[in-house]
């Protein structure tokens, strides 16, 4: 009987568990150093290392605070806006006295993870939204300021919209047809209203991306903008940075299936798929409106398409993801080109460009290609029985105004939450450099130190 | 004696050195500059960003010879730079009073 009793409480399984602990190690690898060699090529040398610096201690401070009370602010059951502090301190997640690990649900009724491994893998979540959006005040911001700024908008914007898209009690909760309605509710508002996001459009790229074009309009230009060339001092780096970023995502895209299975693979095929496409388009689109294609090009094209698949990427089909990686390529390019004029804000490294357009994109276009008339293998009507909607009852429509409904409160949700941070670090700390430590550079005036000796 | 300085394309470097050695030059100094003059420069895109590049980059030599092998020289580093496009460079020439050889204190002459 203890036996029996012992194999029906799910234990994790090992090959979960491998490929998680990997994928948490790829979207590690995503922050340091793809994102910041990405990132760091893109600005003139003698900023090298303050970029470089901002996305490792901006990180490293993150893991810590999620570890603290981020995770548990995120994904414990509260309200429909945000979650308790039961495991604030990571309380409960682990016995040393009966040795024994406590276990969270994924996407399948009875298969778990420990749930400090999903905590370790949701870490790596929040710090490289917090990295991302470095990009849009780079070149400029104290970093003091940067810290103190990351600190407000990953307590208060971050932690919340990850509770809202991503908090739900699990598929083991429903173990009735009663039990649907009141566990759906326990879940954040985003998720109960339908919306599907896979592995954090709205979570990751949109959030940092208002918030970051915010900074670029509350920080101000740079010194210069517009007058002096700000060419980038090493596309190379942006090269093996977006590259880089490739390979880390295949952990955030498919390790966002929670387990090695099928919908891990779909994730992992439209992640590679979608990704390529933007490239030939940003390519073609460069190549056909100014006459060449360049290689910083093709590395934003990839991470258009990155970002564009991110919601999607376990939620469409084979050739829905093509489409969306088509699309945010184009998209993308008039995101950093037509719409950066339009915006008229210096966002350095064109974070809302690429990040905001491509999110929008991916998170609307995901409630069109989950259709199961256009190939998406839809989503389940209920989480007791686990059907899927059938495609005579699947309404496109009413899918993409879900998706929409959680592009627009992500937008208002950071940018307000931004607006008001920026604004509390400008009164104490101050956002900026002087002028003169700019000119000569954050690397010497912030970290005392130069990237390279000729 | 003169100091003929000479501003050629990157990639003519080692064909001027060659033809100046082959009629005995002994010695020249290189060094990598930026400067604009017919050909202009040439515009450079980032994203949304275009910026104009006005200084292209250049070698500059200079040798210090006699009188009596200006006129070769002049024609060693024409014949080697030429592509006969736009930027090919210049050859200015002018007047040099003295030279010291430093480890001999040797002047004038000698110590070309």
């Amino acid at each position: 009987m203890n036996a029996l009793a012992t194999a029906a409480a799910a234990m994790p399984n090992k090959g979960d568990v491998a490929w998680m602990l990997v994928c948490t190690v790829l979207v590690v690898l995503m922050s340091i150093p793809a994102l910041a060699l990405f990132y760091g090529g893109l600005v003139r040398s003698k900023n090298m290392l303050s970029v470089l610096m901002q996305v490792f201690v901006t990180f490293s401070m993150i893991v810590v605070l999620w570890f603290l009370y981020g995770y548990s602010l995120a994904f414990t059951e509260g309200n429909a806006f945000v979650g308790s502090l039961d495991r604030a301190f990571m309380r409960g997640m682990f016995d040393p006295l009966t040795g024994t690990f406590a276990t969270t649900g994924t996407f399948s009724k009875g298969v778990v993870l420990p749930e400090l491994l999903f905590m370790a893998f949701q870490a790596t979540f929040a710090a490289i939204t917090c990295c991302l959006i470095v990009g849009a005040f780079a070149e400029r911001m104290k970093f003091a300021a940067v810290l103190a700024f990351m600190v407000l908008w990953f307590t208060f914007a971050y932690a919340p919209i990850a509770h809202m898209v991503w908090f739900w009690p699990g598929p083991d909760a429903y173990t009735s047809k009663a039990l649907v309605d009141p566990n759906n509710l326990k879940a954040g508002l985003i998720w109960q209203w339908g919306t599907l996001d896979f592995a954090g459009g709205t979570v990751v790229h949109i959030n940092a991306a208002v918030a970051g074009l915010v900074g670029a309009y509350m920080v101000g230009k740079r010194v210069g903008y517009g007058r002096e060339a700000f060419t980038p001092h090493s596309l190379t780096l942006t090269m093996v940075g977006a590259a880089l970023l490739w390979v880390g995502w295949f952990g955030f895209n498919a390790g966002s299936a929670l387990e090695a299975g099928n919908s891990a693979v779909l994730a992992f095929v439209n992640t590679f798929s979608a990704t390529a496409a933007a490239v030939l388009a940003w390519c073609i689109g460069e190549a056909v409106l100014k006459g060449k294609a360049s290689m910083l090009g093709a590395a934003s094209g990839a991470v258009a398409g990155l970002v564009a698949i991110t919601p999607a990427c376990g939620n469409v089909g084979l050739l829905g993801a093509l489409v969306i990686g088509f699309v945010a390529g184009f998209a993308c390019l008039w995101g950093v080109n037509g719409l950066k004029k339009l915006l008229g804000a210096d966002d350095s490294l064109d974070v809302f460009g690429v990040h905001g357009v491509g999110g929008i994109v991916g998170a609307l276009l995901t409630g069109v290609f989950n259709s199961p008339a256009l190939g998406g293998p839809s989503f389940p009507d209920n989480w007791f029985t686990g059907e899927l909607v059938k495609p005579e009852n699947y309404s496109i429509a009413s899918q993409v105004w879900a998706q929409a409904k959680a592009v627009l409160l992500t937008v208002v949700w950071s940018g307000v939450v931004a607006a008001i941070a920026y604004k509390l670090v400008d009164v104490t700390i101050g956002l900026r450099v002087s002028e003169e430590d700019e000119r000569e550079g954050l690397d010497i005036a912030s970290h005392g130190e130069t990237a390279y000796h000729a | 004696m003169k100091m003929v300085t000479a501003i050629v394309k990157p990639f003519k470097l080692d064909e001027v050195r060659e033809a100046l050695g082959a009629i005995g030059v002994q010695g020249v100094t290189v060094t990598e500059v930026k400067g604009f003059g017919r050909q202009k420069g040439h515009t450079e895109l980032y994203r949304g960003a275009e910026y104009v590049v006005d200084f292209l980059p250049k070698v500059k030599l200079e040798a210090a010879v006699d009188d009596a092998l200006v006129e070769r020289v002049i024609e060693a580093i024409e014949g080697a730079a030429r592509t006969g496009k736009i930027g090919d460079g210049k050859v200015f020439v002018s007047t040099l009073e003295q030279v010291v050889r430093i480890r001999t204190g040797e002047t004038g002459k000698e110590a070309l």
